[in-house]
C-alpha cells in the first residue's frame, strides 16, 4: 500500500491539483448558480412549468383555505359560548308569588348579567308570537304554561362545562322543573367543527402527498430528458450530488412557487368573502369579522411547499438517477 | 498505469466479452487495442473506467485495486482518465468552451482559473478561435478535437479513447492520432482501441490484440502479481 501511496503522488504532480479552498468556493458558487439556473429554468418555459405550478398551487390552496375556514368556524363558536341564555321553567304547582321571590333570589346573585321574569301570560304571548299558533291559541281554556325565568350568565362562563355545571345547580332549587341551557346547538355545531377538521386534516394529507407525487413526476420527467447529458457528465466525474442539486433546487422552487400562489389566492378568497361575511355577522347582530391568513400562516405555508417540493424532487432523483449510467 | 490480471468479464445476458485477459500498461506508455468488433475491445476499456465491473479477475489503474472499487468513488476514479469516444458525447446545447469547461467544473476548480485552463486545452487541439461556436456548427474531426481537450484539460494521467477515428477520413485520422502522440509525450499514459490496422502500424506503439476476449498478441509485459 505504502508503494501505491508514493505512485499516486507522483502520478498528480502532472494533474491540477484543486485546493480545498477553492473546492469550497467553487461548490458555494454552484449552489448558488443552480438555484438561479433552475429557477430561469422554470420560469422560461412557462407553458411546461405553469400548468404543474397551478396544480400544486391549487393542491396546496385547499388545505390553506380549510385552516382558514376551521379557525373562523371556532372563534364564531367562541364568539357565542359568552351569549348563552338559559331559561328555568318551574313546577306548574308555583303561584305567581313564590316565583317571584325566586326571581328575586336569583337576582341577588352575581353569576347573572340579565334575568327577565317571563309571567304565565307573557310566555303565552311570546309563544304566540314565535309559533305562529296565533288566534287557536284562543282555545285553550286556561294557560298550560309555567312560570319562566330567563338568565344570561356573565362572560365568565366561557365554556360549556361551567355552563352545564350553573344549570345542573339551578335545577335543584326548590319549585324549579327544569332548567335548560341553550347551548345544545352550539355542542352540534362544535362536533360538526371536530368532524370537519379530521376530514379537512385527512383530504390535506392527501393532498400534500399529490403534491410529492406531482413534483416528483415533473422532477422524473426533467431527469429523463436530461438523460444524455447526465451520462456525460457521469462520464467525466461528477458525483451524485453534483448532478441531484439542479433537480433538487427545481423542486424546492416548484414547491415555493406553488405555495406563494397558494398564498395569494387564499387572500384573494378571504378579500372576496370578507364583505359578505360582514354582512352576515350585522344580520345577527355580532361583532364578529373574518379572520384572514396569519403572518406566520403564510410563512409556514411557503415552507411546507418548498419542502414538500423538495421532498418530492428528492425521491425522484433518489430513484431515477440511479438508472442513468453512460454506457 | 493500468494491469489486468486474468480479468473475465460476463455480461448478465450470458455473452462472455472477456475470458482471461492480462496485460500492463506501464505509466507514460502508449498502447494500441486492436481487434474485430466484438472482439472485447470496448468492454476493455469500460472496465477500467468502472462503466463495467469485472466478474472476475483483477484491474489496478495507478497501482490501486479498482475491482472491487464502491460505487461512491468511481467518480473520482473517471477524474484520473480522460475519455474520448467515437461518437464524442459532447454536450449540444452548450458552446465549445463550455463542454470543454465540465470537468473542471465538475472537479471544483476556481473560476479565475478555468478560462486559461480551458484556453490552453484548446489551443493543444488547434481550436482557439472555436471557442464560442455550437458543436454542431464544428466539422466531425473538430468535434473529436473538442472531446479531446475535454479529456485533457484536467490533465489526468491516462487517455483511453475508443475508436477515436472511426467516423474521420485517414488524413484526419493521422491528425488525431498525432495529437495523442504528443501527449503521450508530455508523459500521459495513452490506451487507444482501434481496428484502423494501417494507422495503428505507421505509429510504432505497442499493440494488444484481442480475438473472442481473449489475448491473441501482446506487445506489453504480462503483469507478474506475485
Amino acid at each position: 500500500m505504502s508503494a501505491s501511496k508514493t505512485n499516486n503522488k507522483k502520478s498528480s504532480a502532472t494533474s491540477y491539483k484543486v485546493r480545498f479552498k477553492d473546492r469550497f468556493h467553487s461548490a458555494l458558487k454552484l449552489h448558488r448558480e443552480n438555484a438561479i439556473q433552475s429557477l430561469l429554468d422554470i420560469l422560461r418555459q412557462p407553458t411546461n412549468s405553469l400548468m404543474t405550478i397551478l396544480v400544486l398551487a391549487i393542491a396546496l390552496a385547499l388545505p390553506a383555505a380549510f385552516y382558514l375556514f376551521m379557525t373562523n368556524a371556532q372563534a364564531v363558536s367562541q364568539s357565542w359560548d359568552g351569549g348563552v341564555k338559559m331559561a328555568l321553567y318551574l313546577e306548574d304547582s308555583a303561584t305567581e308569588s313564590q316565583a317571584q321571590e325566586l326571581f328575586t333570589q336569583l337576582n341577588q346573585r352575581t353569576e347573572f348579567e340579565e334575568i327577565v321574569f317571563v309571567g304565565k301570560d307573557d310566555g303565552l304571548e311570546m309563544f304566540r308570537q314565535y309559533s305562529g299558533l296565533g288566534d287557536s291559541l284562543d282555545y285553550l281554556e286556561e294557560n298550560p304554561l309555567p312560570y319562566s325565568i330567563t338568565l344570561k350568565p356573565t362572560a365568565s362562563f366561557s365554556d360549556s362545562e361551567q355552563l352545564e355545571q350553573l344549570a345542573q345547580e339551578l335545577s335543584l332549587l326548590p319549585l324549579v322543573a327544569q332548567a335548560k341551557l341553550d347551548s345544545s346547538w352550539i355542542k352540534k355545531y362544535n362536533s360538526i367543527l371536530d368532524i370537519s377538521e379530521q376530514i379537512a386534516t385527512f383530504i390535506s394529507i392527501m393532498l400534500a402527498l399529490g403534491v410529492l407525487l406531482i413534483v416528483g413526476n415533473t422532477i422524473r420527467l426533467a431527469i429523463l430528458n436530461r438523460r444524455e447529458e447526465i451520462q456525460v457528465i457521469k462520464l467525466v466525474g461528477a458525483t451524485d450530488a453534483f448532478i441531484r442539486r439542479p433537480f433538487l433546487y427545481a423542486g424546492f422552487w416548484y414547491g415555493l412557487i406553488a405555495a406563494l400562489l397558494a398564498a395569494l389566492m387564499v387572500n384573494i378568497i378571504f378579500v372576496l368573502l370578507q364583505q359578505s361575511a360582514h354582512q352576515l355577522a350585522q344580520l345577527y347582530s355580532s361583532e364578529f369579522s373574518l379572520l384572514g391568513l396569519a403572518p406566520s400562516f403564510t410563512l409556514g405555508l411557503l415552507a411546507i411547499g418548498a419542502l414538500l417540493g423538495l421532498s418530492g424532487a428528492w425521491f425522484s432523483v433518489r430513484k431515477h438517477l440511479k438508472d442513468i449510467n453512460p454506457e | 498505469m493500468i494491469e489486468f490480471h486474468q480479468v473475465f468479464k460476463r455480461y448478465d445476458g450470458g455473452h462472455e466479452a472477456l475470458k482471461g485477459v492480462s496485460f500492463a500498461l506501464p505509466r507514460g506508455e502508449m498502447a494500441f487495442l486492436t481487434g474485430h468488433s466484438g472482439a472485447g475491445k470496448s468492454t476493455l476499456l469500460k472496465l477500467i473506467a468502472l462503466m463495467e465491473r469485472p466478474t472476475r479477475g483483477q484491474i489496478k489503474l495507478d497501482d490501486i485495486d479498482i475491482s472491487n472499487a464502491k460505487d461512491r468513488q468511481i467518480p473520482y476514479h473517471r477524474r484520473k482518465i480522460g475519455m474520448i469516444f467515437q461518437d464524442h458525447r459532447l454536450l449540444f446545447d452548450r458552446t465549445v468552451f463550455d463542454n470543454v469547461a465540465l470537468p473542471l467544473i465538475i472537479a471544483g476548480v476556481a473560476d479565475r482559473d478555468i478560462p486559461k485552463r480551458v484556453r490552453a486545452a484548446l489551443d493543444k487541439v488547434g481550436l482557439l478561435n472555436k471557442e464560442k461556436q455550437l458543436p454542431i456548427q464544428l466539422s466531425g474531426g473538430e468535434q473529436q478535437r473538442v472531446g479531446i481537450a475535454r479529456a485533457v484539460v484536467n490533465k489526468p494521467p491516462l487517455l483511453l479513447a475508443d475508436e477515436p477515428t472511426g467516423n474521420l477520413d485517414p488524413e484526419l485520422s493521422q491528425d488525431i492520432m498525432n495529437l495523442f502522440a504528443q501527449f503521450n509525450q508530455v508523459g500521459v499514459s495513452v490506451l487507444i482501441a482501434s481496428h484502423d490496422l494501417g494507422l495503428i502500424a505507421r505509429m510504432k506503439h505497442p499493440v494488444i490484440t484481442l480475438k473472442e476476449g481473449r489475448t491473441i498478441r501482446n506487445e506489453l509485459a504480462e503483469v507478474d502479481f506475485a
